[in-house]
């Protein structure tokens, strides 16, 4: 399966992407400029993490509209898999291509660490290679991670099961205390109802090496794979 | 002329930046205030006669996400 990672101004975690990608057998990936406009020959997008045109307006607000979001949009219509990661999710959020938005960290701070996240449901193409309840060890590091839509979203949300990972304690319980930054009931990661976006802000690719300290990332590009 | 936009977060959305800039206002001596929101105000120049309609696609697609913040568009003529 071949990976397409693409490029804005200002993302900083394509590089791992690719990395983190090449190294899992059977995936392969390959850098996409945000001036091209074409996806062809690739069998999956990433929009990796960073701070794509510096994050100006608001996180992703520019890179919406590069040219390649255009060749995106085509290409998730089709039901191809698209995986929007920290700066991803939050370009997947102000494209429409998922629900919602991100906002600034309850507390303000940037936070950077390790933190556990419950998989809500394994029956889904981003966590098909987990088990429901199992808790996943990967970092975040955002400013905006906050994720909020209104009432009736959210609702939507949970009606279509379109939450997989919410942010718990060591246990997998779902509390407040294990909420790193104010995300409405603990979201940290939802598809689109169709079920091939997907959108996180945790980084999978910062977990697929025992040098890191979690090889947990590897579960979410293994699912795509299985 | 030019046009002013300004956009505000919703009322529904947590402003994290606003709250702490009241808790500020109150260690300042302003003891009684309320809720603090922070929006921003973009300021175009144009030449005469541009296209309001196209202005408000702008403010509402570009300069402001319709999810989490309304805004307002004003024109000033010179």
């Amino acid at each position: 399966m071949k990976f397409a990672v693409l490029r804005f101004p200002g993302s900083n975690c394509d590089q791992d992407c690719v990395h983190a990608l090449n190294a899992i057998p059977g995936a392969s990936a390959d850098y996409v400029w945000h001036k091209d406009t074409s996806l062809a020959g690739f069998d999956a997008v990433v929009v990796p993490g960073g701070f794509s045109y510096g994050d100006y307006l608001r996180c992703g607000a520019i890179a919406r509209f590069s040219p390649i979001m255009k060749a995106v949009q085509e290409f998730a219509a089709s039901g191809a898999p698209v995986i929007g990661i920290c700066n991803g999710f939050q370009i997947l959020c102000e494209s429409g291509l998922l629900p919602g938005a991100l906002v600034r960290n309850r507390g303000l701070h940037f936070v950077c660490e390790h933190v556990s996240l419950r998989v809500e449901r394994d029956d889904a193409l981003f966590t098909k290679a987990t088990r429901t309840g199992q808790i996943l060890n990967i970092p975040i590091a955002h400013g905006e991670g906050c994720y909020f839509a209104d009432d009736e979203t959210l609702a939507g949300l949970n009606a279509h099961g379109q939450v997989l990972l919410r942010y718990c304690d060591e246990n997998g319980n779902v509390s407040d205390a294990a909420n790193p930054n104010g995300s409405r009931e603990n979201i940290a990661a939802i598809r689109n109802r169709a079920g091939n976006i997907f959108g996180l802000m945790p980084h999978p690719e910062r977990a697929c090496d025992p040098l890191l300290g979690s090889t947990d990332g590897l579960h979410i590009f293994q699912s795509i794979l299985k | 002329m030019k046009a002013l936009v300004t956009v505000m977060p919703k009322t529904s959305v947590l402003d994290p930046q606003g709250a702490a800039a009241a808790e500020a206002m109150r260690h300042h001596g302003l003891e009684n205030a309320g809720r603090v929101r922070i929006g921003k105000v973009i300021e175009i120049d144009l030449p005469e006669g541009a296209d309001e309609a196209l202005l408000h696609e702008i403010a509402r697609d570009l300069l402001s996400n319709p999810v989490i913040e309304d805004y307002e568009l004003k024109v000033i003529q010179p």
